[in-house]
């Protein structure tokens, strides 16, 4: 009875693969973190269900989990099902090399998106990533234009060691060892809005004066602001105000404070790569090579920063992510 | 034979009180400016208390709130529980969703997802409660399911990542009422400490929270519901969550599932060892809990006010509490009474030569 029931299983699963591939669409496996784990996974997610959809000529299986082993075993299975591509978010940079290979092997072309993986770049096609080095330069560079008289800079990070703060901290640090700006106080936030509230009202308390604001993303922004507010002190755009508040990420919710005036500046951290990896992908099946691709054979997105004097209704529906 | 002294309430409070007074010295020795408290005015125009102590009392609410529901847990089932983060985010959610589910933001809308969010967070207490009191399982074992699926459930409540919402009302909740210069989660914290003041004079619920903790079946023997004392704790507890994670939520107008109150558990367990109750079980002195959640907050703000490097801010605070723990420890504190015993001892025999 149980081989039975096993024999019929195989036939359906053999009867599926075979409808799957009978009607020519592209085969993707997309393995991803899940979209709960920030605004940033959330919108991410949102993207890559838009475009790679049934309409636009894909069949597509989806893997999320923040955990390497389990992507990893995730991929291995997509293998195995025969896609012809897969879409990696790892979770993790190392343990990949053995799986890609796999993949080589089996004829299953990679695409990297959002993070890389430590391994030779023969084995993928191609990675779409942030620079999150450029997006500290980038807010670091819109800063220096206000050619404010002096910078007295209060720097709250993000977890310390993640690519996000190791970039976004680059561009500030450079300036502060080349005596340009001054370190008012430089801690980490954990990315907590609570964390940077309490750490902006020990600065306030101890009565140092500062005029800038840069925190490695929005919560922590938020949390800053809270504390300025509690205390009487005046910030944004508005004639007069006392400090430049300046956040990452671009949630809609804040660049809604920057067109509203509250803050200063707030820098994108793209997760649109879903048109490019599908512009490659189209690349690829009609047998022509992909072009842009620097020596780590990466794409980079391109990445704004807006300024409150400047941003739009529409800039915050295109640009802003969650709701 | 002497009488063996036993220990009162006061003895027991004498470690975080120490502590607490540590901390207030080398921070005036440090800064003498450390604890001076401004009237100024805020952005609203509203006048508000600022300073370094008012940080202090502000941060700590949600521990303290939370510390004061653990306290209950640890003395009537003997152990932790470990959800209280997750279960505070889930509550904030629920808080969020009903004042952006409504046309406008009042004192109606206000009350309404209070009360919503209260009766989910006791419904969650009740749940792992159940598991704790009925089926006997480990209270860590049993709160570490809602440890770990719980800022997903916030996550679903929330229906995306970090919902906002916009009103002076909840602005006030998390921060100073007009004309209040002290902030709402303070007097949120006394109110909910009064509460329990009250039920502990003219109930006997602390007396049969530390009878079931202390020996279950003499309780039971004595006519006192142990099951639904233990199931009691744990949803008074819930309870506590719902309100601290309305603050955690007002303060900001804001719910991250995944950075709301991270980690607080630990904070709050911790709180209640400073405060030098025992998490075995048993007699228990909430106040000691809420003086230990001080404690913790007073640390954190001294090492933001001295500038310690961020990487190095938890092996400090770690430091520390290896040292009041030591400190709190019985053998500790045996080693301590045996000495001041001999003393008093050689005295006496001095005194009779």
């Amino acid at each position: 009875m149980k081989k039975f029931v096993a024999l019929i299983l195989i036939l359906a699963l053999g009867l599926c693969a075979s409808l799957a591939v009978a009607d020519g669409a592209v085969r993707l496996g997309i393995i991803n973190n899940p979209p709960s784990e920030s605004g940033y996974r959330a919108a991410n997610v949102a993207d890559f269900a838009r475009v790679f959809s049934a309409e636009n000529g894909y069949e597509v299986m989806t893997y999320y989990s923040l955990k390497n082993d389990e992507q990893i075993s995730a991929a291995q299975g997509f293998i195995t099902d025969g896609v012809d591509y897969l879409l990696i978010s790892a979770a993790d940079t190392t343990g990949w090399d053995e799986t890609l290979t796999q993949a080589q092997e089996a004829g299953v072309r990679v695409f990297l998106f959002d993070r890389m993986i430590d391994c030779d770049p023969s084995l993928y096609e191609a990675a779409v990533v942030s620079d999150m080095a450029t997006e500290g330069i980038t807010a670091v560079t819109w800063l220096k234009s206000l050619e404010l008289p002096e910078y007295k800079v209060v720097h709250i990070q993000g977890v310390m060691g993640t690519d996000a703060q190791r970039g976004r901290t680059a561009a500030l640090d450079a300036e502060f060892a080349a005596g340009t700006m001054t370190k008012v106080v430089q801690q980490t936030g954990n990315w907590s809005a609570d964390e940077a509230k309490l750490i902006v009202e020990a600065v306030i308390n101890s009565g140092e004066s500062f005029n800038v604001i840069y925190a490695e993303n929005d919560d922590m922004a938020r949390g800053a602001v809270a504390a300025l507010d509690d205390a009487g002190i005046t910030h944004g755009t508005a004639e007069g105000a006392q400090v430049v508040v300046m956040g990452f990420d671009c949630n809609k919710w804040a660049l809604r404070e920057l067109l509203a005036g509250n803050w200063n500046y707030d820098g994108q951290c793209s997760p649109f790569q879903a048109d490019v990896i599908d512009g490659m992908i189209k690349n690829l099946e009609a047998g022509t090579a992909l072009e842009g691709l620097n020596e780590a054979k990466q794409i980079i997105s391109v990445e704004k920063g807006f300024d409150a004097r400047t941003i739009t209704e529409e800039d915050i529906n295109a640009y802003g992510l969650g709701e | 034979m002497k009488k063996q002294k036993r220990p009162t309430g006061l003895t027991q409070l004498l470690v975080p009180l120490i502590a607490l007074l540590l901390l207030v010295l080398f921070n005036l020795i440090r800064d003498p400016s450390f604890f001076s408290v401004e009237m100024t005015a805020n952005n609203n125009g509203d006048p508000v208390l600022t300073g370094n102590l008012i940080s202090i009392l502000n941060g700590a609410s949600e521990m303290a709130i939370l510390a004061m529901g653990m306290t209950l847990v640890t003395a009537a089932s003997g152990g932790q529980d470990i959800s209280v983060g997750a279960l505070s985010t889930i509550a904030a959610s629920m808080f969020i969703k009903v004042l952006r589910g409504g046309a406008s933001i009042n004192a109606g809308t206000l009350l309404l997802g209070f009360l919503l969010s209260c009766l989910v967070a006791m419904a969650f207490g009740a749940f792992n409660g159940t598991l704790v009191a009925v089926f006997r399982i480990q209270p860590m074992i049993a709160t570490l399911i809602l440890y770990t699926c719980g800022r997903s459930i916030a996550y679903w409540i929330n229906g995306g990542a970090s919902p906002t919402v916009n009103s002076p009302l909840v602005s006030a909740l998390g921060g100073f009422i007009p004309g209040i210069p002290i902030p709402t989660p303070v007097l949120i914290v006394l109110g909910v400490g009064l509460l329990f003041a009250l039920a502990f004079r003219f109930t006997s619920l602390g007396l049969y929270m530390q009878t079931v903790g202390i020996n279950q079946g003499a309780a039971r023997l004595n006519g006192i519901n142990a099951v639904g004392m233990k199931l009691l704790a744990f949803i008074l507890l819930g309870a506590c969550c719902s309100v601290s994670g309305i603050i955690g939520a007002s303060r900001l107008s804001m719910v991250n599932h995944e950075q709301l109150m991270l980690d607080i558990e630990m904070d709050a367990i911790l709180a209640v060892a400073i405060g030098g109750n025992s998490l075995g079980g048993g007699k228990f002195r909430m106040t000691g809990s809420i003086i230990g959640a001080y404690v913790i907050q007073a640390l954190t703000t001294t090492l933001y006010a001295m500038k310690v490097a961020s990487t190095d801010i938890k092996a400090y605070k770690a430091l520390v509490i290896i040292l009041l723990v030591v400190i709190a420890s019985p053998v500790v504190k045996q080693k301590v009474a045996h000495l001041v015993g001999k003393m008093r001892s050689n005295a006496v025999g001095k005194e009779a030569a």
